[in-house]
C-alpha cells in the first residue's frame, strides 16, 4: 500500500501554472487518480473547469495525452479511444499498454453526459470515468445540476420569498453506475487522497468499466474562504452527507463510518448557497435534509450488511 | 482487375469500407443509412474484416466515439443520415477544427418535421458550411468509388479534414445496380494505412487535442481550416487522377453531360442527374440543344470552374432537393454566386423538387427544359416541380 508521501512524490500529470482557482481541489484529484495507474494514462475530458483551466491555447498544463471534444461525450470519446487501442494493439501498430480515463464535472456527468456515460458503461469498455462533483455548473456560475443538493440556492433555482432553493434531492449517480453491473464504482472526496488513490487503483485494475464520484467543494460558488476546501470535504463525510464507499463486484463496502455523525448544519454553515436555510422560516428544510441524510446512511449500512450484489 | 457485383448503394458503401478495413467503425442505426452499418457488421461477425466496432447508444455518441478513435490514432468511420446527422451536428461541427480526417458516408434523407424517412438533401445541406468536404454520388458505383477518393483526400497532409460521401436515401441506398468492384489488393495499396504524425496512443509524445482557444487564437485556427479546404480542391484532382488509373473513371469537380453547344442546361445533384441524363438524350435526339451539369464536389465548391462552364450557356436551371427557407436554395445559391465575376451571365431559374422523397419524372424534367428554352424565367424566385396545388 502506497503512502501519501510516495503518491505525492510521483510525477504529476498536471504542470504548475494551470488556471484553477486558489483553493480548488480538482488538481489534487487528478494528480492522485493518475498516480494510481501503473501504465501511461490517456485522458478524455468533458468541457468543464478542468478543461478550460488547463488548456488555454497555446498552452497546455497536460504532460500526458489528453483530448477534449464537447460537453456531454467524454465517456463516448473514451470508448472510441479504448476501441482504437484494442484495434491498433491487435494490428501491431502500437506496443504500449495504457489506461484510459475520462474526467467530467457533475453537469457533464449527471445531466448532459448521462446517456453517453450509461452507453459506455453498458458496452463494457475498459476505462475509468471520474466525476469531480462540485454539485452544480460551477464553471458557468453556479447553476443547478442533477448533483445539486436539496436546499441549495443556485442561479437557476435561487432561494427567494417563494423558494428555498432546490426542492429535489440529488441523483445517486454511484448507485446508478453500479446498477450497470460494472466491476467497480466508488464515492470518494478530495480530503481523503489515500482513500481516493486506493479506489483509483482498484478502478484501473478492474476488468471492465469503473466509475468514481469525487466530491470537490467549490470555493468560488459554494463561496467560502479558499483554505477551507479540505475542511468542507471532510465535514461532508463526517455528517454522512457524502459517505465514502465503494461497490466492488457489486458489493457495498463503506470506507469511513464516523464514530458520531455531526449534524448537517456543521457542513452547511459558512457556505453561501445554504445561507438562506438558517433563516427561521427555512428550519424545516434543514430538518428534512437531516432526516434524508440519516435515512440514506441507514440504507447504505443495510446494503453493506446484506452483501447482496448490485 | 475488377468484378461486377449486384449491390445496393448501401452495400456498395459497406463493400468499400470492407476493402478499406478501418481500424474502428462506429455503428448506430438510422433509416436509410442502417444497411451500411449492418452489412459492415456482418463482415465483422464473419471475420471478413478485423475492424473493431462500437455499437453506440446514439448518433451523438457515434460521432464522439469516432472522433475519440481518430484522435487516438485509428482510421475511424461512422455513417449517418437525416435526424442522426442533426443529432450529432455539434460533434460534426467540432471535428474539422480538430483536423481529424474522418470519412462519413451520409445517406441523404429529409429532416423532421413532419417526420419522413425518404430522400431529400435537407440533412447534409444544413451541414454544408461547417468544414467538412462533401462529395455527392449519383449512383452506387460513385458511392463506392467516392469512399476511396474521400479517404485519400481527407488524410492528405495538406488537407486533414473530414469528408462526407453522400448518396440518395432509398433511391441509391436501397436500389440494386451492377457495381464494378476493384480487387481487394488494389484498394489496400491505394488507401494504405493512416499514419498520423500525432495521436493520443503515442504515449511517449504526449499531445493535447481540443484545447480552449480564446479571441487571441481562435480566428487563426479557423483561417488554417479554410486553407486546408482550399488545398482540398487541388488535392481532389490529384487523388482523382490516381484513382482514375485504377477504375478508368474520371473524377472532375462536376460532370458535364452533353453540354457541347447546349443552350439550356440543368444543374442537379445525385440520383436525379441520372434521370435527367435520359431526358437530355431524348431531347438531343429531337434536336434540342440541352445538357446537364452534375456537381460532385460540393464542398469545397469549385466556383471558378463552374463559372467557366456555365457562361457558355444561354440559360441554366438549378434543381435543388432541399430548401434554404428565407433564402435562395443551397445549390442555386452557389451557382448564382459562381457567376458574379462574369460579365456574361446565363439566365437562371431555381427549381425545388423531390422533398420528402417525392419522385421526379422524366416528363417533369422535359417540362423544365421546355420552360428554360421558352425564356419564361424569374431568377429571383424558385419554381416547384411536382408540387400539388
Amino acid at each position: 500500500m502506497a503512502t501519501i508521501q510516495e503518491i505525492v512524490s510521483r510525477e504529476t500529470p498536471l504542470a504548475p501554472g494551470h488556471r484553477m482557482c486558489a483553493g480548488c481541489g480538482i488538481s489534487p484529484i487528478v494528480n492522485t487518480v493518475v498516480a494510481a495507474s501503473d501504465k501511461p494514462v490517456i485522458i478524455a475530458n468533458a468541457t468543464s473547469c478542468l478543461e478550460v483551466t488547463t488548456t488555454i491555447y497555446p498552452f497546455s498544463a497536460w504532460k500526458i495525452p489528453w483530448v477534449h471534444l464537447t460537453f456531454e461525450n467524454a465517456a463516448a470519446v473514451a470508448s472510441g479511444i479504448e476501441t482504437a487501442y484494442k484495434s491498433l494493439k491487435k494490428r501491431g501498430k502500437i506496443t504500449d499498454d495504457v489506461n484510459i480515463l475520462a474526467f467530467g464535472g457533475d453537469g457533464g456527468t449527471y445531466d448532459i453526459g448521462f446517456q453517453a456515460l450509461s452507453g459506455a458503461l453498458e458496452r463494457g469498455h475498459k476505462f475509468m470515468y471520474v466525476v469531480y462533483d462540485n454539485e452544480g455548473y460551477m464553471n458557468t456560475g453556479n447553476q443547478r445540476s442533477g448533483a445539486t443538493p436539496f436546499g441549495a440556492s443556485t442561479t437557476t433555482v435561487p432561494a427567494g420569498t417563494h423558494s428555498f432553493g432546490k426542492p429535489q434531492w440529488r441523483k445517486n449517480i454511484v448507485e446508478i453506475a453500479a446498477a450497470h453491473r460494472i466491476p467497480f464504482t466508488a464515492q470518494a472526496a478530495v480530503h481523503n487522497l489515500l482513500d481516493l488513490y486506493n479506489k483509483a487503483k482498484k478502478g484501473f485494475g478492474a476488468d471492465g468499466p469503473a466509475f468514481m464520484a469525487v466530491l470537490q467543494p467549490c470555493t468560488t460558488n459554494w463561496h467560502y474562504d479558499s483554505e477551507l476546501t479540505i475542511a468542507y470535504s471532510r465535514l461532508a463525510s463526517e455528517t454522512n452527507f457524502w459517505p465514502l464507499y465503494e461497490v466492488e463486484n457489486g458489493k457495498v463496502h463503506i470506507n469511513y463510518k464516523p464514530k458520531e455523525r455531526k449534524p448537517i448544519e456543521e457542513f452547511l454553515k459558512g457556505q453561501r448557497r445554504f445561507k438562506h436555510l438558517f433563516k427561521p422560516e427555512n428550519k424545516h428544510v434543514i430538518e428534512e435534509m437531516q432526516k434524508m441524510i440519516d435515512e440514506e446512511w441507514e440504507r447504505l449500512l443495510q446494503l453493506e450488511a446484506a452483501q447482496v450484489r448490485f | 482487375m475488377s468484378v461486377t457485383k449486384p449491390l445496393t448503394g448501401a452495400q456498395a458503401t459497406a463493400e468499400a469500407m470492407r476493402q478499406i478495413n478501418p481500424d474502428v467503425v462506429v455503428a448506430y442505426p438510422i433509416t436509410p443509412q442502417t444497411p451500411v452499418v449492418e452489412f459492415f457488421s456482418e463482415f465483422v461477425a464473419n471475420g471478413i474484416v478485423d475492424t473493431e466496432t462500437i455499437p453506440v447508444e446514439s448518433e451523438h455518441s457515434a460521432m464522439s466515439a469516432t472522433v475519440g478513435a481518430a484522435a487516438a490514432g485509428a482510421r475511424a468511420m461512422c455513417a449517418t443520415s437525416s435526424q442522426g446527422l442533426a443529432l450529432m451536428w455539434e460533434v460534426v461541427a467540432a471535428t474539422p477544427g480538430l483536423r481529424l480526417p474522418i470519412v462519413m458516408p451520409v445517406v441523404n434523407r429529409a429532416l423532421s418535421a413532419p417526420i419522413n424517412i425518404h430522400c431529400d438533401h435537407s440533412d447534409s445541406m444544413g451541414a454544408a458550411t461547417i468544414g467538412w468536404m462533401q462529395i455527392f454520388s449519383e449512383n452506387a458505383q460513385e458511392a463506392y468509388e467516392n469512399m476511396f477518393l474521400a479517404l485519400k483526400i481527407a488524410e492528405h497532409p495538406d488537407v486533414l479534414l473530414p469528408a462526407m460521401v453522400l448518396q440518395d436515401g432509398f433511391i441509391t441506398s436501397h436500389g440494386v445496380e451492377n457495381v464494378k468492384v476493384l480487387g481487394d489488393g488494389i484498394v489496400k495499396a491505394f488507401v494504405g494505412d493512416r499514419n498520423p504524425d500525432r495521436y493520443l496512443l503515442d504515449v511517449k509524445h504526449p499531445y493535447t487535442i481540443g484545447p480552449l482557444a480564446l479571441p487571441d487564437y481562435y480566428f487563426e485556427i479557423k483561417r488554417q481550416q479554410e486553407e486546408a479546404m482550399i488545398n482540398a480542391k487541388r488535392v481532389y484532382l490529384e487523388v482523382g487522377n490516381e484513382l482514375s488509373r485504377l477504375t478508368g473513371n474520371k473524377y472532375p469537380y462536376f460532370e458535364e453531360y452533353r453540354t457541347d453547344g447546349a443552350e439550356a442546361v440543368i444543374v442537379v445533384l445525385s440520383s436525379a442527374a441520372g434521370t435527367a441524363k435520359d431526358v437530355v438524350d431524348e431531347l438531343r435526339n429531337e434536336g434540342k440543344k440541352v445538357g446537364l451539369i452534375k456537381p460532385i464536389l460540393f464542398r469545397p465548391f469549385p466556383y471558378k470552374e463552374m463559372r467557366e462552364a456555365l457562361v457558355k450557356f444561354a440559360v441554366v436551371g438549378v434543381l435543388d432537393r432541399s430548401m434554404s427557407f428565407g433564402s435562395y436554395d443551397p445549390l442555386y445559391a452557389d451557382i448564382r454566386n459562381s457567376l458574379f465575376e462574369s460579365e456574361r451571365k446565363p439566365k437562371l431559374q431555381s427549381y425545388v423538387f423531390g422533398l420528402g422523397g417525392r419522385d421526379i419524372f422524366k416528363s417533369e424534367i422535359r417540362q423544365v427544359f421546355n420552360e428554360l428554352l421558352s425564356g419564361n424565367l424569374d431568377s429571383e424566385h424558385h419554381k416547384y416541380i411536382g408540387l400539388r396545388g
